[in-house]
C-alpha cells in the first residue's frame, strides 16, 4: 500500500501506469488476490453506486422527513433545459452545464438515498457518499467511459483516500467535514483526472487543489442527523472537485504538494473546537432554525419513546 | 486496515456508519452471544444513541442486527415489521449508562432457550464496535475476529485446559481476558482467535470440568 500521494504518483509514472491501475495492482498484491478478483469487488461497489443514483433521482424521503426530493428536482430542471422547454416558457436557465448539472443531481441522489436508509457505498464515509459517484458518473458520461475505466477511477480515488486515512483522518468527529466531504472531493478529483486521461502528476495536483478548496470545512449537522447541511454539501463539493480536476488538466500546479495539504487538513482538524466536529453544538446546528428543527425532532422522539412496548 | 476497499466501502444501509452500521453490528454480536434469535429484547439507549436514534435509524438497526441482518441488508428500515412477523417482542428506553461511550446500548435479551443475558456495547466510529459488558462482567472485544466466550466456575486449571485444547486444534489465540465475580465464583473468559473453533472442539471445551457455557462467536465486523 502507498503511504503518500508522492509515492503513489511516482510508482504510476515509473511503471507507465495510470494512478488507478497502479493502485489496483498494488491492492491485488497487498490482499494476495488476483486482478480479476479485485476488479470484481470494485465492480460490485460500482453497481451499488449506480443503483443508488437511480433510486435517488426517482425521489426518496429521509426517515426524519427533513430532507429528500431535491435530486429529483435537480434532474427535472436538467431535463427541462435539455428539452428546450425552459427557454420556451421563459423559465430561468440552469447555468452550470455538463458535467456539473448531472454531478449535482447524482450527488444529491446518493446522499438522499443514504439519509433515507437506502443502500450506498461509503466513499469514504456514509455522510460524504454522494461526492464520488456524482463526479464519477457525470464525467464518465461526457467521456463515454466504460465500466473498466470507471472501476480504475474508483481505484484511483480509493488509493488517494487510503493515503488520507493513513496520514490524517476521514472522520468528521476528528477532523470536521473537511475530513469527509473534503476528502471525498479530493478523491473524486483524482477519479475525474483518471477518466479524462490525465497524467499521475495532474492527478496529484487535482487532489491538492480540491482539498485546498475545502480546508477548514466544519461538521455542524442540524439535530445531529446526516441531512442538513450534509446532503447539499455533497452537491457543492462536486463543483470543487470538477474545478480542481479542470485546473489540473489545464496544467495548473498546486503550489503546496498534495501530501502537505493532507497534513494541513489533519492539523486544522486538531485545532477545530469540539463544537464543530460532529457534536451538533455549533455552526449551522446552533442557528435559530437549526435549534428549532432539533427541538421539533426531539419532541417527536419523546412521543415515540412513550408507549415503548411494540 | 484502510485498504482501498475500506475507503470505497463498506456497502451499507445509511445514514451513518456509527449510528446505523455500527448499531447493526452490536445487534449481530448480541444475537451471537445469546446463541440465536431472542424471543424478547429490551434495549436501553445512552447518550448520542438516545438523542438521535430516530433520525439515524439506530433503533431499527439494532433490531435488524438482533434478527441476523448484515449492515447492507435493505430490510433494515423494516426490521420492526420483520420482528413482529417472527414473534420477537422488543422495547426501547433511554437510559444513563454512566461513564460509557456516547454511542452505547444495553440489551437485555431472552435467548432462544429462555435464558436471560445482558449485553452492553458501544459503536466507536466508522462502523466499528466494542462489546463492553456481558451479564455482570466487564468485557472488551471488537467483534473483528473469531471469539470464544466461556462461562465457568473459578478454579485452578480451567484456562490451561481450554488453551491446551485450542493448541491441539491449531487455533491461535490473539487476545484473552479473564474476569470473575469472586474467588470460586462465576467467571468469564473472552478468547479472541485467529481461526474459528470447530463444533467438535467447542463440545470438548464444554466438557471440561467447571465450564457452564461455551459460545463460539463469528466476526461481526467484516463484509
Amino acid at each position: 500500500m502507498y503511504t503518500s500521494i508522492a509515492e503513489l504518483t511516482n510508482a504510476a509514472v515509473s511503471r507507465a501506469l495510470t494512478v488507478g491501475a497502479a493502485v489496483r495492482e498494488q491492492e491485488a498484491l497487498d490482499l494476495d488476490q488476483s486482478q480479476d478478483v479485485v476488479i470484481c469487488r470494485m465492480q460490485e461497489r460500482l453497481a451499488v453506486m449506480r443503483d443508488s443514483v437511480g433510486r435517488g433521482l426517482a425521489g426518496v424521503r429521509s426517515r426524519s422527513g427533513l430532507t429528500g426530493g431535491d435530486a429529483r428536482r435537480m434532474a427535472e430542471a436538467r431535463t427541462r433545459i435539455a428539452s428546450g422547454h425552459a427557454t420556451a416558457t421563459g423559465a430561468p436557465m440552469l447555468i452550470g452545464g455538463e458535467p456539473l448539472t448531472s454531478a449535482i443531481a447524482y450527488a444529491l441522489a446518493v446522499a438522499e438515498v443514504n439519509a433515507g436508509m437506502g443502500r450506498i457505498v461509503a466513499a469514504p464515509t456514509a455522510g460524504s457518499c454522494g461526492v464520488l459517484p456524482g463526479v464519477l458518473f457525470s464525467v464518465g458520461e461526457i467521456r463515454g467511459a466504460g465500466d473498466a475505466e470507471l472501476v480504475d477511477a474508483l481505484f484511483a480515488a480509493g488509493g488517494v483516500g487510503a493515503v488520507i486515512a493513513r496520514s490524517s483522518t476521514l472522520a468528521g468527529a476528528a477532523g470536521g467535514c473537511q475530513a469527509e466531504c473534503g476528502a471525498a472531493a479530493a478523491m473524486a478529483a483524482a477519479a475525474a483526472v483518471e477518466i479524462a486521461g490525465g497524467t499521475p502528476e495532474q492527478c496529484a495536483d487535482a487532489v491538492a487543489l480540491a482539498f485546498k478548496g475545502l480546508l477548514g470545512l466544519v461538521c455542524d449537522p442540524v439535530a445531529g442527523l446526516v441531512e442538513v447541511p450534509c446532503i447539499k454539501r455533497n452537491a457543492t463539493s462536486v463543483a470543487v472537485a470538477l474545478a480542481a480536476a479542470d485546473m489540473a488538466l489545464a496544467g495548473i500546479r498546486s503550489v503546496i504538494p498534495a501530501d502537505e495539504v493532507i497534513w494541513a487538513m489533519g492539523a486544522i482538524g486538531r485545532e477545530l473546537p469540539a463544537s464543530l466536529r460532529e457534536t451538533a453544538l455549533g455552526g449551522l446546528a446552533a442557528t435559530p432554525t437549526g435549534k428549532r428543527i432539533a427541538s421539533e425532532i426531539n419532541m417527536v422522539r419523546d412521543d415515540a419513546v412513550v408507549g415503548i412496548i411494540r | 486496515m484502510n485498504g482501498v476497499f475500506d475507503i470505497i466501502g463498506p456497502i451499507m444501509v445509511g445514514p451513518s456508519s456509527s449510528h446505523t452500521a455500527g448499531a447493526v453490528r452490536l445487534g449481530l454480536a448480541a444475537r451471537a452471544i445469546v446463541g440465536g434469535r431472542p424471543s424478547r429484547a429490551a434495549l436501553a439507549l445512552h447518550g448520542s444513541f438516545a438523542q438521535t436514534y430516530r433520525g439515524h435509524g439506530t433503533d431499527v438497526a439494532l433490531i435488524a442486527g438482533i434478527l441476523g441482518m448484515r449492515p447492507d441488508d435493505e430490510r433494515i428500515p423494516d426490521s420492526f415489521h420483520v420482528a413482529r412477523e417472527q414473534g420477537m417482542e422488543f422495547t426501547f428506553s433511554r437510559a444513563d449508562l454512566g461513564d460509557v461511550h456516547p454511542n452505547s446500548v444495553l440489551m437485555e435479551l431472552t435467548g432462544p432457550n429462555g435464558s436471560q443475558t445482558t449485553v452492553g456495547g458501544s459503536s466507536v466510529g466508522g462502523g466499528n464496535i466494542l462489546i463492553t459488558r456481558i451479564d455482570r462482567f466487564d468485557v472488551d472485544f471488537t467483534g473483528t475476529s473469531h471469539a470464544l466466550i466461556v462461562s465457568y466456575r473459578d478454579q485452578p486449571g480451567v484456562i490451561a485446559k481450554i488453551t491446551s485444547l485450542l493448541a491441539t486444534e491449531n487455533v491461535n489465540i490473539a487476545a484473552m481476558r479473564v474476569s470473575r465475580e469472586g474467588r470460586h465464583a462465576r467467571a468469564l473468559a473472552i478468547i479472541e482467535l485467529d481461526q474459528p473453533v470447530s463444533k467438535e472442539a467447542g463440545a470438548l471445551i464444554k466438557r471440561i470440568s467447571g465450564i457452564d457455557t461455551v459460545i463460539a462467536l463469528p466476526p461481526v465486523v467484516s463484509e
